[in-house]
């Protein structure tokens, strides 16, 4: 791992991040990259609401969310500049978030191999002991192809 | 009985669906989800593909309106957890999605759900979830 693929990313990864169309329909912002790891937000937007009645955020804004913030950690994570793909992402779903609140979405990508990194995932609103989802994600390199394994 | 007018009227008082465009289709007792394309649900634009979270946003409104046909329109089921499968990239395209309740318990319901683009049998993503009942939810 170059120290200089994480420096592109933290050029790159704040217009991946937030530019992407869906990323800048739900208003996703760009925290932090580091070898393996990605940090995205979510501030509260009313257009998110998947509960009229609680004005809680639809889960399947904190899924998108989740799933960026896992794809940047990916690409921070294989030892050279790729692009990726979701294969399989998992998701427990243990409270709502609360209304009004950003969402911080921290990913650990903890392994990869030539083809596939694997990673964990938490979406909190400032306590990170107290998450609102914790995920499982397998991404899967579409890009270059890296050239070996890496655990993180 | 759930007519299609009344999962048209909730899916507009809900924000999160009305942002992915999402339209109910209710044929007799099948329910179809679609959501057609519109540039703002892709995530990238270089090949260029649907966001994933976005598909998964499609099937996880695809679950809960599934159990809100199921339970009369007595609520919104909460998830307590998902899976999602990505199989092949959701091309800038109409998308579909169809759920089935494999089990209804008293408070947990086990739902699948199969998004495709233009063939039934060659889907572009599939999930499982559970969902707590709204009844289940008040307790």
């Amino acid at each position: 791992m170059s120290t200089d693929h994480v420096q592109k990313l933290w050029e790159i990864g704040p217009t991946m991040a937030e530019l992407t169309p869906h990323s800048k329909l739900l208003g996703i912002k760009f925290v932090a990259v580091d070898k393996g790891r990605a940090t995205l937000s979510l501030p509260y937007n009313p257009e998110l609401i998947g509960d009229p009645k609680t004005r809680v955020i639809h889960g399947g804004a904190v899924t998108t969310l989740l799933d960026q913030a896992c794809g940047l950690a990916t690409l921070a994570g294989f030892d050279q500049p790729t692009s990726c793909a979701t294969l399989n992402l998992s998701i427990d779903y243990m409270r709502a978030a609360k209304p009004g609140e950003t969402i911080i979405a921290q990913a650990h990508c903890y392994k990869t191999t030539k083809h596939v990194a694997f990673l964990r995932a938490i979406a909190h609103d400032g306590d990170e002991t107290d998450p609102i989802a914790t995920a499982q994600a397998t991404f899967m390199a579409t890009g270059p192809r890296p050239k070996d394994s890496k655990t993180w | 009985m759930v007519t299609e007018t009344d999962l048209i009227r909730a899916l507009e008082k809900i924000p999160y669906a009305k942002s992915l465009g999402l339209k109910p289709l209710l044929i007799g007792e099948e329910f179809t989800l679609v959501m057609p394309y519109q540039d703002t649900n892709i995530g990238n634009p270089a090949l260029p593909a649907l966001h994933g979270g976005a598909i998964s946003g499609l099937l996880e409104m695809a679950a809960i309106v599934q159990l809100y046909i199921a339970n009369e329109g007595t609520g919104l089921s909460k998830p307590i957890g998902i899976n999602v499968d990505y199989l092949r990239r959701g091309k800038p395209q109409d998308t579909y999605a169809r759920a089935l309740i494999f089990k209804q318990g008293s408070r947990v319901a086990n739902v699948r759900v199969r998004a495709w683009q233009e063939d039934y049998d060659k889907p572009i993503a599939a999930m499982h979830g559970h969902y707590l009942n709204p009844k289940a939810a008040e307790d």
